[in-house]
């Protein structure tokens, strides 16, 4: 792919996934409305998909070094993802943890009656731990910022409130740091 | 107008299944949390308490649709963050296919949990 690197959106129309963050990083043309032939050449990445942060054209947003200069939208996009790695590993471990009730299913009902069988066993000794538990508030954390991102997100999709984007995110952190405060006497009673 | 950062291609499939897995996730998670955490306390957490509860068939069914939900909304997210990240070939194709392979797997013992709580006999 060539092309002239003279417009500073140019990478905002490449690409059929391009978010339009690739405007932050095309380098501002300085002698804008003067005599074309005085306008600076804006020098750009080579497009390879061996720099994977390139070959969209979006500039290298995965450059953490550069997160002074992230707007709400873009640390909303990092923690939606951040919280979404989380929750679908969260997701895996549930499961295995859970399926212990596979052969405590296969116990006698007066073992299972006293609470002896191994589905039993497994999450009370884990919530006596006091580490589960912290683990617990942190996971209803990232559950309850991804719900309220997300909603913020089908709104944002569905054109509602394209105006207020940054402060619904902030709006979202609040509220999310608000239910987990409110949450923790529940998630903790017991524990000590 | 304010700027879009998503890992989704706006309009396709996929992003179409996210946002409609997205709406269910949002009412049941809210549900499972506030059911199991605070309606009932995870500490008292038991293998009659739970087969009491999965044997109503109402419950079974909207916990088995709760983990194919999550399971493709969690898959389908993944996927196409590191396809927008850049992964493409081969590596796009592995990836897919563990990922496939993960979320089978993921739902057969899903299941077989359901199963052996709700006294199906096949688990």
């Amino acid at each position: 792919m060539t092309r002239r690197g003279t417009e500073p959106d140019d990478a905002a129309r490449v690409g059929p996934t391009t978010p339009e963050t690739a405007r932050d990083t095309v380098p501002k043309r300085e002698n804008a409305g003067e005599s074309p032939a005085v306008v600076v050449t804006t020098i750009r990445p080579q497009i390879t998909d061996d720099h994977m942060s390139q070959s969209y054209e979006r500039g290298l947003i995965e450059d953490f070094s550069r997160w002074r200069e992230f707007e709400a939208g873009m640390w909303a996009w990092i923690f939606h993802k951040f919280t979404g790695w989380v929750l679908i590993g969260y997701l895996f471990t549930h499961i295995a943890v859970l399926s212990t009730a596979i052969p405590a299913a296969g116990a006698s009902e007066a073992t299972i009656a006293a609470g002896g069988d191994v589905y039993t066993q497994t999450i009370v000794s884990l919530e006596e731990l006091l580490l589960v538990r912290i683990l617990e508030v942190g996971l209803l954390a990232v559950a309850v910022f991804h719900m309220l991102n997300g909603a913020r997100l089908l709104l944002v999709d569905l054109g509602i409130g394209l105006g207020a984007q940054d402060r619904s995110f902030y709006a979202s952190l609040i509220l999310t740091g608000a239910i987990t405060v409110a949450s923790v006497p529940t998630f903790i009673a017991g524990a000590f | 107008m304010a700027r879009r950062y998503s890992s989704f291609r706006e309009g396709g499939t996929a992003w179409l299944l996210q946002r409609i897995t997205a709406v269910f996730l949002l009412v049941v998670l809210a549900f499972h949390f506030f059911l199991l955490h605070f309606v009932h306390h995870a500490d008292e957490v038991s293998f009659l308490a739970s087969s009491a509860r999965m044997e109503n068939l109402s419950y079974y069914s909207l916990m088995i649709l709760f983990l194919v939900t999550a399971t493709l909304h969690g898959v389908n997210g993944v996927y196409n963050a590191l396809i927008n990240q850049g992964v493409t070939g081969r590596k796009r194709t592995a990836i897919k296919w563990t990922l496939v392979a993960a979320s089978v797997v993921l739902l057969v013992q899903g299941i077989r949990t359901a199963n052996a709580w709700a006294g199906i006999g096949l688990y």
